[in-house]
């Protein structure tokens, strides 16, 4: 089960040269579907937005849908679907991203679109304005009008970290973010959007010379500006227990966050996968730990995951970061019954290990869930496109199976011993406006 | 920034390269289940897809049928005469499986991905599911509850609710008209139950197997066949009796006091898969609100920033399609808002679509169909649901030259019949205290309660 691992790096070479104007390309070209994959990756996430600016990354994601120099609104969206393609842009902790998938003969049209709002997007009152409401609808949709909105990925932070960068709401105050101006969204252009603070990452069916030719043709014009260094997001490890209590008046039954400070994702590159594999014994499937314990076994959980990164990408976030233990449970069970289980299966592994064959079976799952992610053309670009960002190495993301099926029994044991109890961040949800 | 585009500035589009055709091989074994065998190069990752029939008999059993299949569908895994449930995880695990099993109100869908090893075991402990699940006693009334726990969740979603309602009120007394089970019906299961649904249900004939990976079809029917000989039970598959849209006039409002945010919701019949009307159906559902570019979109998105996510939609059941409008709109501006959207159904209904709306839906239809099938888990999910509603592979390629030959004529005349508001039922979820006096200045309003906070 570890060859695939290594066919799949040999199977997607990786291209890389940077302009002059310090723009990072990345080419994986595989050319067994016409398909092919354009993303370019920004250096700046929620993480780096200015307090009294919560929510500004992702509200200036929405701003460069809004036209650009020689492109009119709503025609990004046009050109691109016109051509037989998708788009979409996202907004992480430590990265903005923008990408489509296209038939592999409007490459050249997508590289366009990018570089001209690369170079200059259209920041108008107008198109502020108007894209601060559809925000805010998006806020209301995914958190205000449902049950478990904000749980945990916008409260446990909160309370498991120090700094603004780790503790703010990415989303964005509605105060903030109506409080919004151009001025701002041009700083913040100006500040973050250069060439080279970005990644642009191709995949798929694509020639690398004429490619080449074609990003030198499209990008090479944009301007270079200085780059600011990025500011670190580690912060000291806790020494103590953090509790909050949120109220949900939505939500029908009570819910329950553990987060727990895992090792640096990229200084300390080898233990962190121990603790990503940790997650998958814990949680992935019915034959994991915590679903046979708490679901199975026990029956006081109606549903629990286990995740790395708080949106559940362990590749692409840099540090500070978390494992978090996520159980729905009835309320008829005590929050804390539920908790000291947890605590409990977490020293059983701290304190016994994992065997073999487990650690085997789980990183057979792990490898299967990464070629399947790797399957779409897309997905495989994303990925080399984060690792490039995050990690420095594309290559990364094709050598993540290989990396993981190396990954030893006493590496896992390892990484449980980190998640001490006494040092947890634990949110309770109450559920206060249902039937019972 | 300028007010239009200058086409001579935007690189033109390439010659377009040849989409490759999936190739499927079908074979019909002697139980009577149809398998379809992909074989295609790529990640070294096998699909599978089984699936089996699963209607309700008729309106009446609908409820407890529904409950049962809900509860069925995690049950099944509790255990086999020869596996535990850790030792059927286990099983899985070890060849890069999870098995999910969901039911829908047509079909139970057992999907899985596994490394390429794992055919043959995974087979084996799919022949054992299938012939010798036990639904022991006290883990299925652990399940159950699980079920019942998690469908009040599920029920408190606006978006559920408002999914719900929309049902209840197209469908009348068609089991379509029930998305989730009552809470009564659920604990009223028990493993006795289980047992006899499986027995009765989950039968070969009538069912699909669908395989997707760097196979090849004759060695790999072979394994099937023999992996799966033991599953001989016999019976007719059930399918939904055909499904009459009640389309009641006026708004329905399902009060959610309190809400920030009102749930618009429209939906009617379409053509089914096999009607020559659909090609032109779907492409005017593109122009009208099926994505980004579309015309919902920009007057209730990017123009007046009501919403976030509208969208509209073509979805195929088994004994009926429909055409479904959905946005999700600031409280205040409820009335506005579907004021703005059946604006918009009066024009695709009154007045043709340009000739340039109408050639980017049709690129984009194609070019999405390519990249949903371009991996191996979108292609077993698009052959498998073709294959479950008794089609052919080759159905895509020929909807691919109908969808070319479509006119902005037929557009406008399908829109008329299918896209007019007077065609759609409305239900929408929010603050009745705050949108049913504007609302009804629209048309005719009720107001029902939301049966979960009632």
């Amino acid at each position: 089960m570890t060859t695939a691992g290594a066919e799949l790096t040999l199977r997607h070479p990786v291209e890389r040269f940077t302009l002059d104007n310090g723009l990072r390309v990345v080419l994986a070209p595989d050319r067994s579907v016409p398909v092919v994959a354009v993303s370019v990756f920004y250096d700046v996430g929620m993480r780096n937005e200015p307090e009294g600016r919560t929510g500004f990354a992702h509200l200036f994601e929405h701003m460069m849908f809004q036209g650009s120099a020689n492109v009119p609104k709503m025609e990004h969206a046009r050109l691109v679907q016109a051509a037989g393609g998708t788009f979409n842009g996202s907004t992480h902790q430590d990265y903005t991203n923008y990408f489509e998938a296209l038939p592999a003969e409007a490459l050249e049209r997508a590289l366009f679109l990018e570089a001209d709002r690369m170079a200059a997007p259209a920041i108008t009152e107008e198109n502020l304005r108007n894209q601060i409401d559809v925000v805010k609808e998006e806020i209301r949709v995914n958190v205000l009008n449902r049950p478990y909105g904000a749980f945990p990925w916008l409260q446990l932070p909160q309370i498991a970290f120090d700094s603004f960068a780790n503790t703010h709401d990415g989303y964005g105050s509605f105060v903030d973010l109506e409080s919004s101006t151009v001025d701002d969204a041009t700083d913040f252009f100006s500040r973050y959007y250069a060439p080279g603070n970005a990644v642009l990452c191709i995949g798929g069916d694509l020639d690398v010379a004429e490619t080449e030719r074609l990003i030198q043709r499209w990008f090479g014009p944009v301007a270079a500006r200085p780059v600011q260094p990025i500011p670190a997001t580690g912060e000291p490890l806790p020494t103590e227990v953090r509790t909050a209590v949120v109220e949900d008046a939505l939500a029908p039954a009570p819910a329950l966050a553990i987060g727990w400070r895992v090792p640096d994702p990229i200084g300390d590159f080898d233990s962190y996968l121990g603790t990503v594999l940790l997650a998958e014994v814990l949680s992935e499937g019915d034959a994991s730990r915590l679903e046979r314990r708490l679901v199975h076994d026990d029956r006081i959980a109606i549903a629990q995951s286990s995740y790395v990164g708080l949106f559940g990408d362990p590749f692409d976030v840099r540090d500070a970061t978390l494992l978090t233990t996520q159980v729905h449970h009835p309320a008829a069970v005590p929050v804390d019954r539920v908790r000291a289980a947890v605590n409990e299966e977490i020293l059983r592994v701290a304190t016994d290990g994992v065997g073999a064959d487990e650690l085997g079976r789980v990183q057979a799952r792990t490898e299967a869930q990464l070629l399947r992610q790797a399957d779409s053309v897309l997905g495989r670009t994303l990925g080399f496109a984060a690792a490039e960002l995050v990690h420095g190495r594309a290559e990364l993301a094709g050598e993540l199976a290989a990396r993981l099926a190396a990954v030893t029994p006493d590496q896992v044991r390892d990484a449980a011993r980190g998640l001490d109890p006494d040092t947890a961040a634990v949110l309770e949800l109450r559920a206060t406006g249902g039937r019972r | 920034m300028t007010a239009t585009l200058d086409y001579s500035l935007v690189p033109p589009l390439g010659e377009p390269r040849p989409q490759p055709v999936p190739e499927a091989h079908e074979t019909t074994l002697p139980n009577g289940l149809r398998v379809v065998v992909v074989p295609r190069p790529g990640v070294p990752l096998i699909e599978l897809r089984l699936r089996v029939p699963f209607a309700a008999r008729t309106a009446l059993a609908a409820g407890e049928h529904t409950a049962r299949g809900a509860v069925l569908s995690g049950a099944v895994l509790l255990g086999t005469g020869a596996h535990d449930q850790a030792g059927i995880a286990e099983l899985l695990q070890s060849h890069g499986a999870e098995l999910s099993i969901s039911t829908d109100p047509d079909r139970l869908l057992f999907a899985t991905t596994m490394l390429p090893g794992g055919l043959g075991p995974v087979l084996g402990l799919l022949a054992e599911l299938l012939t010798d699940a036990t639904y022991p006693d006290g883990p299925v009334e652990g399940e159950r509850d699980r079920v019942a726990e998690r469908i009040a969740i599920a029920r408190s979603q606006p978006g559920v609710i408002a999914r719900t309602a929309l049902a209840a009120r197209r469908y009348g007394d068609h089991p379509y008209a029930i998305q989730l089970p009552d809470d009564h019906l659920v604990m009223a299961v028990d493993g006795d139950a289980l047992r006899h649904l499986h027995r009765e249900r989950v039968l070969p004939a009538g069912s699909s197997l669908v395989l997707v990976g760097d196979l090849d079809p004759r060695a790999v029917t072979d394994v099937v066949a023999s992996a799966l000989a033991p599953w001989s039970a016999t019976g007719h598959a059930v399918e939904a009796p055909p499904a009459p849209e009640v389309r009641p006039p006026g708004i329905d409002i399902v009060d959610r006091p309190g809400a920030v945010q009102s749930n618009l919701r429209l939906g009617g019949p379409a053509p089914g898969r096999t009607d020559p009307a659909l090609p032109a159906v779907r492409l005017a559902n593109m122009i009208f609100g099926g994505y980004f570019s579309s015309r919902l979109v920009e007057n209730i998105r990017e123009r007046r920033g009501y919403t976030y996510s509208p969208r509209s939609s073509v979805d195929h059941q088994a004994a009926g399609s429909s055409f479904l409008v959905e946005a999700d709109v600031a409280t205040e501006v409820t009335g506005p808002a579907l004021l703005e959207t059946w604006y918009e159904l009066g024009r695709m209904a009154l007045t043709p679509v340009t000739d340039a709306e109408l050639d980017g839906a049709r690129r984009y239809i194609l070019g999405s169909m390519a990249l949903s099938t371009a991996t191996h888990a979108g292609l077993a999910s698009t052959l498998s649901a073709l294959i479950g509603a008794g089609l052919p592979a080759e159905w895509l390629a020929e909807h691919q030259r109908a969808l070319a030959a479509v006119t902005v004529e037929e557009v406008q005349d399908v829109s008329r019949r299918y896209l007019a508001a007077e065609a759609l039922t409305a239900v929408i979820v929010g603050d009745a205290a705050r949108i049913a006096e504007p609302l009804g200045a629209l048309a005719p309003v009720s107001v029902a309660e939301d049966q979960e906070t009632a």
